[in-house]
């Protein structure tokens, strides 16, 4: 057995899976995340982020579950996985009747660490509590309150994060200040699993492994997860765009239309049916069409309806 | 609008009263509280509640071997109140038995009392009674005196007929103990004692973990190494406080409301009280790892409570009862905090008196913990 440092991978685990009652919430799961790596779990609301996450922190059991987290047993070693990982739950879970400083010192208790004192106070300091360590966490915004679940997660000085949804809820300025945070805690070599069910913060991870419906549809970083899908995509500006989708969407050769505020994103298989199909319209006055390489959105959104009629089927 | 207030649609009926069906059937806690609440009343008012005891354990001391003290022996037994457990040898004997509580009363002969009756002397006879609980023994007290008469009338034949005929023929003399005014509050506060202590720990403690289940607070708790018992105890402990101010008022109340004098040693009872408060606590942490939510942990807290006030012998002299709720209530740890209360605030009992419901309460409380480390969920599944 290898030491545990020279293991490349913080999480490595395959076939994951796990039912509740008949419902298959977790399908074969598979996600290799490094170590000092930010890797992006996405998926819509539903898919089983929030169940997978408590599966690799021993909170739930799977029903099948191969593999390492920090180089030790998921399935057998969960006692000496919990003190090595920092977990944030999707909802806030600390206790609102405590003020922020009595939770923290209440985790460092439950984890045992014996100068909670430097430590709560370094942690208050960075996370930006200080002159607020006396405030009830109940009273406490969104933000606020997500900072301190995170302050809370890194009181024991975790090798590992697990983020489940961290920025659901929080204002746009909190959201950027969580992932340079998140960023900062990176580059000190602490690695992060961080679910969300915002697109666009795709972007803000290393790499990232896409689920819905309980199934991985996707991984690696966002230009392979895009190369990999091979779609084409055109993009439409002008106005009553979703008239003009409503037209394009029963075309064959379309995949998909989108539209994202005032633009409207046309999606195809096979590029040269995608220009057949929206030739008609090009020259249409009112619209200015452009093509542009998928976006990571177009990809997600192609790979969920795909995966939901394959289902069907 | 009075139209509308009024309409009924009876297939709109029918659908909420499918609807109530299905989840009541769901909620099968509620359901057995809604069976077993009124079960359980009907049940103990009507067959447990007797405020008539019968074969109260008697001690007869120094009953010597004649006609008349035989058929009043046999005569008290045939009467059904009384069950004599043991001849003792002598008075003290028979107080120290008294005193443990496994007596209610002692009845004396003095040593010349057939020699006595026989020449129409009328000899005394001491009957004492435990009087700590009143209503135990006041049947006992008011029948004993028909018992002996009709006793020594069939004994009394022939030349002997004539005694006693004016004012009976033995001197019957009582000597209620422990509780000689015979006052009711004597009795019940101390059982409020535990009563008390019964109801709110259970209660508190029950909602302990539930409402960590539903506030979400539990998944932080699971996540961090944090261990079941270290929960469990970790509970209980604070709200041992609460229980030692509650005992404290309860005793303070007794002593400068009610003008109860202790005959026993209070801090003697502060100790036992320990293990009967942590007792509970248990019990309380129990349900809460059991109950999936807040309101499941009170439904199942009244079903601890009901029992341990109605058999604990708080209520109804545990006497009284039949057979099978003595059963129920010596397994609750109620019954023997109360024995052990009223033994050392009426009885001045000691340690050595009691330590049989001691270790009792002792084992109950090993055995819930153990119950609730075993339930005690370590994962959200
Ligand atoms: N304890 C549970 N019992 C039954 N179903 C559950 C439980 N937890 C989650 N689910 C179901 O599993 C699916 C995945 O849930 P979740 O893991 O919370 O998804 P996500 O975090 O991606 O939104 C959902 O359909 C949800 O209803
Ligand atoms: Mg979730």
């Amino acid at each position: 057995m290898g030491s545990v440092n020279d293991n490349k991978y913080v999480i490595d685990v395959r076939n994951v899976r796990k039912s509740f009652g008949p419902k298959l919430v977790v399908n074969n799961i598979a996600i290799q995340v490094k170590r000092g790596e930010i890797y992006g779990f996405l998926g819509p609301n539903g898919s089983g982020k929030t169940t997978f996450i408590r599966m690799l922190c021993g909170l739930l059991t799977p029903d099948h579950a191969e593999g390492t987290c920090l180089g030790l047993d998921v399935l057998k070693q969960q006692d000496l996985i919990k003190p090595r990982v920092g977990y944030m739950t999707q909802k806030f879970s600390l206790y609102e009747d405590l003020t922020v400083l009595e939770n923290l010192k209440l985790i460092a208790g439950l984890y045992g660490i014996s100068d909670a004192r430097n430590v709560i106070n370094g942690i208050t300091e960075k996370t930006g509590f200080s002159g607020r360590e006396k405030q009830l966490a109940g009273t406490l915004s969104g933000g606020w309150k997500q900072r301190l679940a995170l302050a809370a997660c890194l009181v024991h000085s975790p090798e590992l994060l697990l983020l489940d949804e961290p920025t659901a809820g929080v204002d746009p300025k909190a959201r950027r200040d969580f992932w340079e945070e998140l960023h900062k805690l990176a580059s000190e070599g602490i690695s992060a699993l961080v679910s969300t069910h915002y697109m666009d913060e795709a972007e803000r991870c290393h790499r990232l492994a896409y689920i819905a419906y309980g199934n991985l549809l996707a991984r690696g970083t966002i230009r392979e997860v895009i190369e990999e899908a091979g779609l084409h995509t055109w993009r439409v500006e002008g106005a009553n765009l979703s008239i003009l989708a409503e037209k394009l969407r029963k075309c064959d050769g379309i995949e998909q239309t989108i539209v994202f505020g005032n633009s409207l994103h046309v999606t195809g298989r096979d590029k040269q049916r995608l220009e057949n199909a929206i030739k008609p319209y090009l020259n249409e006055s009112g619209f200015s069409w452009m093509e542009t390489g998928s976006g990571i959105e177009d990809v997600f959104i192609y790979l969920t309806e795909k995966k939901a009629t394959d289902n069907f089927k | 609008m009075k139209k509308t207030l009024f309409s009924f649609s009876p297939r709109r009926f029918a659908s909420v009263v499918v609807k109530e069906f299905i989840q009541m059937r769901r909620d099968r806690m509620t359901f057995a509280m809604m069976v077993g609440i009124p079960v359980l009343q009907l049940v103990i008012f009507g067959y447990a509640i007797n405020s008539n005891p019968k074969f109260l354990p008697t001690v007869i001391v120094e009953a010597g071997q004649s006609n008349f003290t035989r058929a009043i022996v046999s005569a008290m037994k045939n009467s059904e109140y009384f069950s004599i457990v043991k001849e003792a040898e002598s008075e003290d004997e028979a107080e120290k038995i008294m005193k443990r509580a496994e007596a209610q009363f002692v009845i004396s002969f003095p040593p010349d009392f057939s020699r006595e009756l026989a020449k129409g002397k009328r000899p005394q006879l001491l009957i004492q009674a435990d009087a700590a609980d009143p209503s135990a023994v006041s049947y006992a007290l008011s029948a004993f005196e028909g018992i002996v008469n009709s006793a020594l009338a069939k004994e009394l034949k022939g030349p002997l007929a004539a005694i006693g005929v004016k004012n009976g023929p033995v001197d019957i003399r009582l000597h209620r103990c422990f509780n000689p005014e015979i006052r009711t509050q004597v009795n019940v506060v101390p059982g409020l004692l535990g009563v008390i202590l019964t109801m709110t720990m259970v209660f508190i403690t029950s909602l302990a973990v539930t409402r960590e289940k539903e506030r979400g607070t539990m998944e932080t708790l699971l996540a961090t190494p944090v261990k079941p018992l270290e929960v469990m105890t970790g509970k209980i402990i604070p709200y041992m406080i609460v229980g030692y101010i509650q005992i404290t008022l309860v005793l303070g109340l007794a002593k400068y409301l009610f003008n109860i004098s202790f005959a026993g040693s209070i801090s003697l009872l502060f100790f036992v009280a320990f293990f009967f408060i942590a007792a509970n606590l248990a019990v309380g942490v129990t349900i809460s790892t059991l109950a999936k939510n807040q309101l499941q942990a009170v439904q199942m807290s009244v079903f601890f409570f009901l029992p341990s006030i109605l058999l604990s012998g708080f209520m109804f002299p545990f006497r009284g009862m039949p057979f099978w709720a003595q059963c129920i209530g010596s397994m609750l740890p109620l019954t023997h905090f109360l024995e052990i209360v009223r033994g050392i605030i009426l009885r001045g009992a000691g340690l050595g008196d009691f330590y049989r419901h001691g270790i009792f309460i002792v084992a109950f409380l090993f055995g819930i913990i153990l119950i609730g480390l075993f339930r005690y969920r370590q994962t959200l599944d």
